[in-house]
């Protein structure tokens, strides 16, 4: 955004008069509070905003937001957006997403979107099931996994969102979960970020595949099995509470990083490696740290802006105008022309 | 000029070049191998015929492969020019001259040299190791099986290789500049200037002025060798005289450089920028290439990753306030369907260019068919209704590109237009028009709340057309989608007399398109026959109908431009006709749209051999309606293998 213009807004001003048609209990419901707490937080003006979204629970999330919204088709939300961010870069653009729809039928649009680098913060929402067709395996599914198209437990691998993401380019990449009272707090860092921000979202599918996360979502034990990370901040988790303080040290002889216990507040000692936000390769351990080993690592992983695609398609439309007058009748006449001369009567 | 409506003086066949100094019309055929730079004789060719007056209509015919082995029969890349001092619509059944480079140019077009047509043939490259590879069993040039054309073969390639001697290249090199040696004395035959072609060379090699020299003592070296070899032998100077035409500038295009030309122009009168999203593909990926250079006109191209992004880009501009054009072949629109369905849902402008191919699926990439008319008029999901319009000439798609996004925008609605692979690829003479002719259509955006105190996103007006709102501006936020829409409000509504109440609305909107009436190309409004064409058939049906008119028979022409919605007037039209026959490149699709539409007995004449029809074919079909033989009409034509192109002969 050009000079973004602060707008006071509440809340209430980010509700629509539709009705929330989630179910009952489902995570999504948490979502939509934290954007609607976030909005005001970073003066977002809602004739400026857009939600674009695919197809799936998740991408009914515009209809609830008081700003502009296209609820498009089945993973094609990253195209669309990029589209309407060419045509006015002063737009600020949200999308919203899903597993099915952002890593499946839209795996491509989001691997280009990233690679672009288009300014937008990108919510997926992760539930690691299909929820809107009621329930199959998606491609975030553990292995495993009952659902009516897999009734045996399916086998195929999982994608790991994050490492997706880095994969693809992407210079912002965080992780929150929906009843997260840090959530606001990760949003309001993507939407800082100029460029693609890539945000996984656990969200609790409450039908198909209920408390899924709760291995480092519920709140007992949370302390252990939650590393938030916090730029400039060691890498810390756990309290005496829960058995010792522990933090994340490199271990280049293993996966290259090892939990370690912290004696007496000296993380120092213990060698716990201190969160860079632009350094590109731990982000790439940390979004395949193994949970159950390992804590799960929340918040901002990855944050190292390079110019936006937006910024670059309009710069590039400059520097080819420069100088040149767009004369239609010119560009009619451009090129070996010649003159038919004289009063022949028109052929027809 | 060849998109007029004309009635042609007849044509040249049976004329024979060799004998006859002053033909109204030549057409001559340069063939060779991929790399031999044929497309690019040709072209020039083709500037210098234009800058000369004549009319003229192209022919471009490659391979589908880069650079196929060399002098193999599928490795051939033929280029056909029809000029002449009269209305020229096609780009000739038969040549009456063959520029053949090397053996397998020879076999694969000769059968479709006229008889007594002249073949220039060059002797260098008719060597044991090129006889083989065409599968000549003895040297054609040499054991008389070329009897019934003149022949005109001489050693081309060491003609060349003494004339850019002095540049000091080597033999690979040297050789290189055969086709401009060529194209110098194709210039000598037809008495051309050589002078913007020797600019062209300059330009082109600017950083190698080595290069330009050696090629234009190539040309020039052909040039004089017609001029003063003094032949005995059939090579002689020919003049076609310039073609009367309405005074002005013209100059040539190609359909994919006017398609190009058209949308930044329905673009301007619009007052919208354009946002163009493209994937590439053969023949649609000129339009991409064109508007990419084309920056300072408020056009942004977008290289999508699929042609489904593509597509949904130029959504997502459009949404957001320019206007969004999407354009592919066959295989790519089938993937666009779905997003079409989200522009009619959502009922934002957006222009579709879908330049046909041959198919089903990867089918010919690099041959014409008009097989896209269900894809385009039916083929998606639900009942979505889109208008349609079909280009039948390169001139043409100006016009229709412009008629496209003026529907756009005046209606809220994506428009497809139609073209196809020969009109993409063909140049013809167009006189250049002053963009003050055209009547703008501004597009207005919703500034305020059009319900008193409230938003009413889908209200319509009087055509039918709901506002189009830009986000940014204050005060109208509201959602949209690709999921049903209450009338007037937009919320998700799937309630029975709502969807019922929009299918209708959708349908109303688009049927009540403001069209042209329709009129009749040659001929009369009504008679014995009508001849009912779109797209890339007008030249040769509005030959063949000229031609069977002057022999006394009642048959007249119409071209549809507009396809959906069609012409209010068509039905009439067409059941004042005894009979209706409907030549088309498919096996007779715009023949089923016509019969469900009016209940007329509208007969095929399909073709779809990938290439386009010739004269005589379409000739034939008129004939067959007064031989007195009843139950013999339309049907399909036969399969013609001298025809440019072949693709039997070329994939033997």
């Amino acid at each position: 955004m050009n000079a973004p213009v602060k707008i006071e807004t509440t809340l209430k001003d980010w509700e629509t008069d539709q009705e929330v048609r989630w179910c009952p209990g489902c995570g999504d419901y948490a979502i939509l509070k934290a954007v609607q707490r976030t909005l005001p937080q970073i003066g977002a003006d809602p004739a400026n905003t857009v939600f674009i979204s695919g197809i799936g629970c998740s991408s009914r999330f515009p209809y609830y937001i008081e700003s502009y919204g296209f609820h498009t088709i089945h993973g094609r939300a990253p195209a669309v957006a990029t589209g309407a961010k060419l045509a006015n870069p002063d737009l600020d653009v949200w999308l919203v997403t899903g597993d099915g729809d952002g890593l499946s039928i839209g795996g491509n649009h989001m691997m280009h979107v990233l690679r672009r680098n288009v300014d937008m913060q990108i919510m997926l929402f992760n539930n690691e099931i299909y929820g809107l067709t009621k329930g199959q395996a998606s491609p975030t599914s553990r292995e495993g996994t009952r659902s009516p198209s897999s009734p045996l437990g399916s086998v195929d691998h999982p994608a790991n969102p994050c490492a997706f993401a880095l994969g693809s380019g992407a210079r912002f990449v965080a992780r929150g979960f929906d009843v997260s009272k840090k959530l606001p707090d990760v949003l309001v860092a993507a939407h800082a970020h100029k460029g693609a921000a890539f945000i996984e979202i656990f969200q609790n599918c409450i039908v198909y595949n209920k408390d899924v996360f709760d291995d480092f979502a519920a709140p007992k034990g949370a302390e252990e099995r939650q590393l938030w990370l916090e730029n400039g901040e060691p890498m810390l988790f756990g309290s005496e509470k829960t058995g010792g303080v522990k933090g994340l040290a490199l271990d280049a002889a293993g996966p290259g990083l090892k939990v370690v216990t912290v004696e007496d507040d000296d993380w120092q000692a213990a060698g716990v490696v201190v969160h860079d936000v632009t350094n590109r390769i731990i982000a790439h351990m940390l979004a395949e740290l193994p949970f159950g080993p390992f804590p799960m690592p929340l918040g901002v992983l990855y944050d190292d802006p390079r110019p936006t695609f937006e910024a670059a398609v309009a710069e590039e439309r400059r520097r080819a105008s420069e100088g040149k007058v767009a004369s239609l009748a010119k560009l009619l006449a451009k090129g070996q022309t010649w003159t038919v001369d004289g009063t022949a009567a028109d052929p027809i | 000029m060849a998109s007029q409506a004309a009635e042609a003086r007849p044509d040249a066949s049976g004329q024979n070049i060799s004998q006859d100094s002053a033909p109204d019309a030549v057409t001559v055929r340069f063939a060779g191998d991929s790399g031999d730079g044929m497309q690019l004789t040709g072209g020039q060719f083709t500037l210098s015929t234009a800058l000369a007056g004549n009319d003229l209509a192209t022919f471009p015919d490659f391979p589908a492969e880069i650079r196929a082995p060399q002098g193999t029969l599928f490795g051939v890349s033929a280029f056909q020019i029809n000029f002449g001092s009269r209305r020229i619509n096609t780009a000739g059944d038969a040549p009456d001259v063959l520029v053949a480079m090397n053996p397998a140019a020879l076999k694969v077009n000769l059968d479709a040299l006229k008889p007594g047509g002249l073949i220039i043939a060059d002797t260098g490259e008719f060597t044991k190791r090129n006889l083989d590879k065409a599968k000549y069993d003895s040297n054609p040039l040499e054991d008389g099986s070329l009897a019934k054309w003149d022949l005109l073969a001489f050693d081309i390639s060491e003609l060349t290789v003494e004339a850019v001697k002095p540049f000091g290249l080597g033999r690979k090199d040297a050789l290189r500049s055969k086709n401009m040696w060529t194209l110098g004395l194709a210039l000598w035959m037809f008495d051309r200037p050589r002078e913007p072609i020797h600019q062209w060379l300059k330009e082109k090699f600017r950083s190698k002025p080595d290069i330009a020299e050696a090629n234009i003592a190539a040309l020039d070296a052909g040039h004089a060798y017609g001029e003063t070899a003094e032949l005995a032998g059939p090579l002689k100077q020919v003049h076609v005289p310039p073609v009367e035409s309405a005074p002005g500038l013209y100059k040539t295009v190609t359909g994919a450089e006017s398609i190009s030309l058209g949308l930044v122009a329905g673009a301007q009168l619009a007052e919208l920028p354009m946002f163009f999203g493209g994937y590439p593909i053969t023949p649609a990926s000129a339009i991409l290439h064109h508007l990419s250079r084309l920056k300072e006109f408020g056009v942004t191209t977008f290289q999508a990753e699929d042609e489904i992004a593509a597509i949904c880009a130029a959504i997502g501009a459009s949404y957001a306030g320019q206007l969004g054009v999407t354009s592919s072949s066959g295989p790519g629109i089938a993937l666009k369907t779905e997003a079409m369905g989200l522009a009619i849902m959502t009922e934002l402008p957006l222009v579709i260019v879908n330049s046909q191919r041959g198919g089903p699926s990867t089918g010919l990439p690099t041959k014409t068919e008009q097989s896209d008319l269900y894809q385009a008029v039916y083929g998606r999901n639900g009942d979505a209704p889109m208008p349609v319009i079909a280009a039948r000439s390169p001139s043409d798609a100006f016009e229709c590109a412009i008629e496209a996004c003026r529907i756009a925008v005046q209606y809220m609605t994506p428009v497809m237009l139609l073209t196809d692979g020969y009109i993409a690829n063909a140049a013809e003479p167009w006189k250049v028009p002053d963009p003050a002719e055209f009547e703008p259509f501004p597009a207005t955006f919703l500034q305020e709340k059009n319900a008193g105190e409230e938003l009413l996103p889908y209200a319509r007006d009087e055509n039918g057309k709901r506002p189009w709102i830009k986000p940014g501006t204050p005060g109208l936020m509201h959602r949209i989608g690709g999921i049903e829409k209450a009338q007037g409000t937009g919320h998700i509504d799937y309630s029975p007399a709502n969807h019922q109440a929009m299918t209708d609305a959708r349908a109303e909107k688009i049927s009540g398109v403001t069209v042209p009436d329709q009129e009749v190309a040659l001929g009369s409004t009504s008679g014995k026959l009508a001849v009912v064409g779109w797209g890339s058939t007008f030249g040769p049906i509005h030959q063949a109908v000229g031609r069977a008119r002057r022999a006394g028979m009642d048959v007249s022409h119409i071209h549809v431009r507009h396809i959906w919605p069609l012409p209010a007037n068509l039905g009439d039209l067409l059941r004042s006709y005894d009979n209706v026959l409907v030549p088309e490149m498919n096996t007779g699709q715009f023949k089923t749209v016509l019969r469900d539409q009016y209940l007329v007995d509208a007969r095929p004449l399909t073709k779809t051999s990938g290439q386009p029809f010739s004269i005589t074919e379409l000739e034939a079909a008129i004939g067959k309606y007064s031989d007195g033989i009843d139950g013999n009409e339309g049907g399909e034509v036969p399969v013609n293998d001298t025809q440019l192109p072949s693709p039997e002969a070329m994939n033997p």
